[in-house]
């Protein structure tokens, strides 16, 4: 065996230092406030006893300190997003609009050139096959399944199973996929699951990855199978919030299934099937892991994300980079505007 | 199957039929539902199960013969994992990489629960000037894709802040191992408003009265923080750092620009992507090595899936 515990010790202490890092940080802060007021609770007692004692006025109570304490337990959060979110974003905009030095100003050419160049127009409009088709069969898929379960025995197995794809990694998912896409040559027995299925019918094996834009949609399948299951549960749990007066109303009517789910679930589970569609949107948008382990972005692959990633860390092209990731940002500003409002509007209804 | 039910009038008499009819249909109902979600819920697992039956497959196996056919004709071999998690240098050496992805998650679930806990409280409890709009501004940042903070964030750690030519902070210049540091300090960032809103929700709906009891008994914030407020919510904080913990353990994009590509500081799904795409056909390994990091997130999650759809149901905007 050649593996060297030996030689991943410098990684436990490093584990150690953060642990400890940890403790100290947090706990320190708790003990601080802790300890710092208690003190001055005790002197202004002190203080009290001793101008009772010399029979002098009671001296006034001052203002608690209310602002201090919440200045403590704010400032590690507005530490790090002001280091970490707020700062780099507003550079990010700034970026955008440099060269890929960020040495000069070019105004909008790192934009212009996002719709110029034919490679990059073909990210974009992959994105788009990617935000159109990922929510909708996802959450179609969810919402059947969330019906269909609803009515059926052994429902929380049956359950885990779909939802099971949330817990991999979009790595690992990806890696699942082009073990099912695999190929070998037409006369050699098959090890993809989807060549054996195409030979067993009396077709060719195909290089499926190699072939755009069927390529594209095979990727897509991928994410509708990890999020298809995220859609279930929120839709199961709204479809299960319905009150059961209602049902067993519409059941003493009549109603058939069909009429039932179109009068009575639809309208009911509305909010919920709109966070889940939004969502599901804007985790599509930001895909990065499942493009860059399948295909690397080749033969017409591409997506926003990946290409921005290229731009910025592999070619140096920060300016270009830049364009990307805020371009990304709007578009995914109208759908987290929309969500967080119905967030709202949900929470206060 | 929609037997439409005589709508007889009211009375005793009409619930009788209705209800026989209605309980064979939902028996019926129930035993078509039940196979098509059994069927479904399995095609859904196939593909997870055949890279599982693979990785014990032999290696010669593998590349020649489908998985289902182990089952025609079953061999099972370690091989795979042995030499995907021990063995050095190209082929894996994964077993590296697994203590690499648990250094870089254990702080990055507990830095950011600890302090959006601290400020949800803040926010919800203390009073100040400006706290509403503290408020929304932290969770407006909801909406900043991680993409817009990687170049500067970068820079920040490798070149320190100028501002005129003056070096106010300098460069981080950590190496190897402790560059775990700097993919924390992303995480972290990454991770904080989602925290503070989901733990904002939980803990400004905790009863008022309790917070004036003890305000009335003489208890400061730190101690009403530790005392009353984090054993309430227990729960929150498992269902947010469930969430946080299969977010980082998942993560490619922030290790790949933060922790670099090395053994000594990548997690499993850097070097298994590096697998992926310069040994592709390597089937023996990837297949096993993707378990290997799909394992412990599948253990994590189905032993406290409770608590990740209560988390997932609270509210799903993470940035």
């Amino acid at each position: 065996m050649e593996f060297d515990f030996a030689a991943e010790q410098p990684k436990f202490l490093m584990l150690m230092y953060g642990l400890i890092a940890f403790v100290a940080v947090v706990g320190g802060l708790l003990l601080l406030l802790d300890v710092v007021p208690t003190w001055f609770a005790r002197r202004r007692e002190a203080q009290l006893v001793a101008a009772v004692a010399a029979g002098g006025p009671i001296p006034r109570r001052r203002k608690p300190r209310e602002g201090a304490f919440a200045f403590f337990f704010l400032l590690p959060t507005l530490l790090f997003l002001t280091i970490g979110l707020v700062v780099p974003a507003i550079r990010t905009t700034l970026l955008s609009f440099m060269d890929s030095g960020s040495t000069e100003w070019v105004g909008l050419d790192n934009y212009a050139w996002m719709f110029d160049e034919d490679s990059i127009v073909r990210v974009l409009i992959n994105t788009l096959i990617w935000v159109l088709l990922v929510p909708l069969a996802a959450s179609a898929f969810g919402l059947i399944y969330a019906v269909l379960v609803d009515k059926a025995r052994f429902e929380s197995a049956a359950k885990s199973l779909v939802f099971l794809p949330m817990a991999i990694s979009f790595v690992g998912a990806a890696i699942i996929w082009k073990f099912i896409y695999a190929y070998r040559g037409d006369e050699q027995e098959q090890i993809g699951l989807l060549n054996q299925i195409v030979v067993s019918l009396g077709g060719e094996p195909k290089q499926w990855l190699l072939e755009s834009p069927l390529n594209t949609f095979l990727l897509i399948v991928i994410m509708v199978w990890i999020q298809a299951g995220f859609a279930m549960v929120v839709l199961s749990a709204a479809i299960k919030a319905i009150p059961a007066d209602i049902i067993e109303a519409a059941r003493l009517d009549g109603t058939t299934a069909w009429q039932m789910f179109w009068q009575i679930t639809m309208p009911s589970i509305r909010p919920a099937l709109i966070v889940v569609v939004v969502t599901i949107s804007i985790a599509t948008l930001k895909v990065f892991d499942i493009v860059r382990t399948a295909t690397n972005g080749n033969y017409d692959t591409n997506v926003i994300a990946t290409e921005m990633y290229n731009q910025a860390f592999r070619y140096g092209e920060n300016g270009q980079g830049s364009a990307l990731a805020v371009f990304l940002f709007v578009l995914v500003l109208p759908l987290v505007i929309y969500q967080i409002r119905n967030l709202r509007k949900q929470r206060e209804g | 199957m929609t037997t439409a039910t005589p709508t007889v009038g009211a009375g005793v008499q009409a619930t009788g039929p209705t209800t026989r009819a209605a309980r064979v249909r939902k028996r019926l109902n129930s035993r078509t539902a039940t196979l098509v979600s059994i069927v479904l819920a399995l095609l859904w697992t196939i593909p997870t199960f055949g890279l599982f039956v693979s990785s014990f497959r032999p290696e010669d196996q593998i590349k020649t013969t489908g998985w289902w056919t182990f089952f025609r004709d079953p061999q099972f071999t370690l091989q795979n994992y042995q030499d995907v998690l021990f063995s050095s240098g190209s082929s894996g050496q994964l077993a590296s990489y697994f203590i690499n992805s648990l250094a870089i998650t254990i702080p990055s679930v507990l830095f950011p629960i600890a302090f959006a806990s601290l400020a949800a409280y803040a926010l919800a409890w203390i009073n100040f000037k400006g706290r509403d709009w503290l408020y929304i501004g932290i969770f407006a940042l909801q909406i900043v894709p991680l993409q817009m903070a990687l170049v500067p964030l970068l820079r920040f750690f490798s070149t320190g802040v100028t501002l005129g030519g003056v070096q106010i902070l300098p460069a981080w210049d950590l190496v190897d191992e402790q560059k775990f540091a700097q993919v924390w300090f992303a995480h972290t960032c990454f991770a904080l408003p989602f925290a503070v809103y989901l733990l904002h929700n939980f803990i400004s709906q905790l009863p008022g009265d309790l917070m004036e009891a003890a305000r009335v008994d003489g208890a400061t914030h730190p101690k009403i923080f530790r005392t009353i407020v984090l054993p309430l919510i227990t729960p929150a904080l498992a269902a947010i750092g469930i969430f946080q913990f299969l977010w980082v353990w998942n993560d490619l994009l922030v290790a790949l620009i933060f922790a670099g590509g090395g053994d000594e500081t990548a997690p499993l799904t850097v070097r298994l992507a590096e697998l992926a795409g310069t040994r592709g056909n390597e089937w023996q390994r990837l297949t096993a090595g993707a378990f290997v990091s799909i394992v412990v997130p599948l253990i994590v999650f189905l032993s406290l899936q409770r608590y990740f759809v209560r988390g997932l149901l609270a509210g799903s905007v993470k940035g």
